[in-house]
């Protein structure tokens, strides 16, 4: 069982204010969808609780079991259980794909998996997401296609199995078919044990798949709005449009 | 385009045996103006002693030939002619001369290595000069490895005459001691269809000034030039390349890398590629990267390409230097991979697929061992 809890977080960019106070919890089994017109703050509040360095903390705290993370570099808190899929994950020339996920999975897990036992267990996570094995040679993200990038992010949530993923715009730039792929692999995901899930998303589309039970709604850097799955069908019918003008 | 408005293919011309034909280099010239003259320890001026001993010693395949000849054998000074004072110092002072040859249509069955030990115990012993000949005659094909050890004041050159049809691979490892001063040219004349592969690796050193050139002599040469560094604080390591297309449907690719670390690294690199009016059909790309790990690290980098055909093939360049991305280490820190070990993957990614191209697994093994050790300073 495991909590985040994100407590009157300010973040900035620079000198201009992004976030300006958000108050979440995510509890494990709990799916939280945040959703938002572009440029509200839905990225900026994933990267800056991954410890993105372009992104100042000006006040608040991100606990996770109570542990603050914001007192955490990057690194140890991926370890700690934070997971952030990216909504553009970025090329790495030179690292192959194999070496990426095992250096990574031998970090989180504190200790290197035998060679054999983690083939397999690559090999499996690659058949669930239809990515052709000759991926693992490949230098990390460099020449994927959008929907390729996104299903190799969802393999290391498979592999890494956090205690909170926060996934950024997952669904975006996605095909109906690679959608399906992409929202099959966070389900497994949320059914593989004690996990919470943040999803950040602009379109409605993957809540069909993947279904929240708390759906919130971001406007000028703060949640504005707050409620069950019905939120985002009428978010479906009458858009951000209310929240845009609210905020200007 | 620099200091210079004299056309590239102009820049080149002045060749001589003789030191006395070439003014001592102020530093001002365009051939000079990034190497820091006075470490070079008196080899551009004349005034350095020619009292210091580099040791060559051969380890051939079977089928090479090795001979050692002194200054009035016909072979050496044939393939190519001193183009600046520090190659003419060279030619001018050494005494005996490397010839390795392969003959006509043999294949040397294991690498050829040729290590040149300095001897100085500290610097003021004076400088060492020597001359290597490598000589494939039509067919024939040949892995060498040059090693550069010790401690020395080294000027040399090496010329490599590639038959017709022949192919020769080369690796250059300079992993001089920290004191060493290395000016070196290494010269390729390619014959009609030969081929010819030159890995350059410099570690060592505190000033290495190597010159790779190519030149053809009849048509379908084709030239891999690749190259890594790695330079630390204080080090001066330069790469100075000149392939130079007179003859037509020849090929080239040179693609260097570098990493600099520490306060005052300066890695410098120029590529000078020139396609002549003759050379229709050539096809050439020159590619260099650094990456600058540290503040007070510097990178000269310097592509240039004459172009006097209408006929290319395909002729570029590139040339980027850069920090350590963010971005990339974010990602990978991301995933729960400790900083310095982000750091680690990132920069070997950087150099991977470089130390690929090396041919001699000996040779990869110890360049990735050294890189590796680079990264632990």
């Amino acid at each position: 069982m495991s909590t985040l809890e994100i407590r009157d977080l300010q973040v900035a960019v620079g000198d201009k204010a992004i976030l300006k106070g958000v108050n979440l919890t995510v509890r494990s089994g709990e799916t939280h969808a945040i959703m938002g017109p572009n440029g509200s703050g839905k990225s900026t509040l994933a990267y800056a609780i991954a410890g993105h360095p372009k992104y100042t903390i000006t006040g608040g705290q991100v606990l996770l079991d109570g542990e603050d993370l914001l007192d955490m570099p990057v690194d140890e808190r991926a370890r700690a259980g934070l997971f952030l899929a990216m909504q553009y994950p970025v090329e790495v020339p030179g690292v192959s794909v194999s070496n990426f996920l095992r250096s990574a999975v031998t970090a989180v897990r504190g200790e290197a998996p035998k060679l054999r036992e983690f083939t397999k267990e690559l090999k499996g996570g690659m058949d669930n997401l239809a990515i052709d094995a000759a991926f693992a040679q490949r230098n990390l993200n460099e020449g994927f296609s959008g929907g390729e990038k996104k299903r190799h992010e969802i393999l290391q949530l498979e592999l890494l199995k956090p205690k909170i993923a926060v996934l950024d715009e997952t669904d975006s730039g996605l095909d109906v078919d690679a959608l399906r792929v992409v929202s099959e692999g966070i389900n497994r995901f949320r059914e593989s044990g004690d996990t919470g899930v943040l999803l950040i998303t602009h379109y409605t589309r993957i809540l069909r798949y993947v279904k929240p039970e708390f759906v919130h709604v971001f406007a000028a850097g703060k949640i504005v709005e707050e409620g069950g799955p019905e939120l985002a069908d009428r978010l479906e019918s009458e858009g951000y449009e209310r929240f845009v003008k609210a905020s200007a | 385009m620099g200091l210079e408005t004299k056309p590239l293919s102009t820049l080149h011309e002045r060749a001589s045996y003789e030191p006395a034909d070439f003014e001592v280099p102020t530093g001002r010239e365009e051939a000079w103006r990034f190497t820091p003259l006075r470490r070079l320890k008196g080899l551009h001026d004349g005034t350095a002693a020619g009292s210091g001993h580099v040791v060559v010693e051969v380890d051939p395949a079977p089928e090479v030939v090795v001979e050692t000849v002194g200054r009035d054998d016909p072979r050496v000074g044939a393939a190519y002619v001193p183009r600046d004072r520090v190659s003419a110092q060279a030619y001018a002072s050494f005494e005996k001369a490397t010839v390795i040859t392969v003959p006509a249509q043999a294949v040397a069955s294991r690498p050829t290595t040729v290590t040149l030990r300095g001897q100085a115990e500290g610097s003021g012993e004076g400088a060492a000069y020597g001359h290597i000949v490598v000589k494939l005659e039509p067919l024939a094909e040949l892995v060498l490895v040059l090693d550069h050890q010790g401690s020395a004041v080294y000027a040399d050159n090496v010329e490599f005459v590639v038959g017709d049809g022949a192919t020769l691979r080369v690796v250059s490892l300079q992993d001089w001691a920290d004191d060493a001063v290395h000016v070196s040219h290494h010269h390729a004349q390619l014959g009609r269809d030969a081929t010819f592969r030159s890995f350059v690796v410099t570690l060592g050193g505190d000033l290495v000034r190597l010159s790779p050139s190519v030149s053809y002599t009849g048509p379908g040469g084709d030239a891999d030039l690749n190259g890594i560094y790695f330079v630390d604080g204080g080090q001066h390591l330069e790469h100075r390349l000149l392939v130079d297309h007179s003859v037509p449907n020849c090929r080239s690719n040179v693609t260097y890398k570098g990493a600099l670390q520490g306060d005052g690294a300066h890695a410098v690199w120029i590529g000078d590629v020139v396609i002549r009016v003759e050379a229709e059909g050539t096809d050439t790309y020159e590619l260099n990267r650094n990456l600058l790990l540290t503040d007070g690290a510097r990178a000269d980098s310097v592509p240039n390409l004459e172009i006097l055909t209408g006929e290319v093939a395909g002729a570029g360049h590139a040339s980027a230097s850069g920090r350590l991305e963010d971005e990339h280490i974010f990602y990978l820190q991301a995933r729960g991979i400790p900083f310095d070990e982000a750091r680690r993957l990132v920069i070997q990614g950087f150099f991977g697929q470089m130390l690929e191209k090396i041919e001699v697994e000996e040779i990869r093994e110890r360049v990735a061992r050294a890189v590796e050790a680079e990264l632990e300073k």
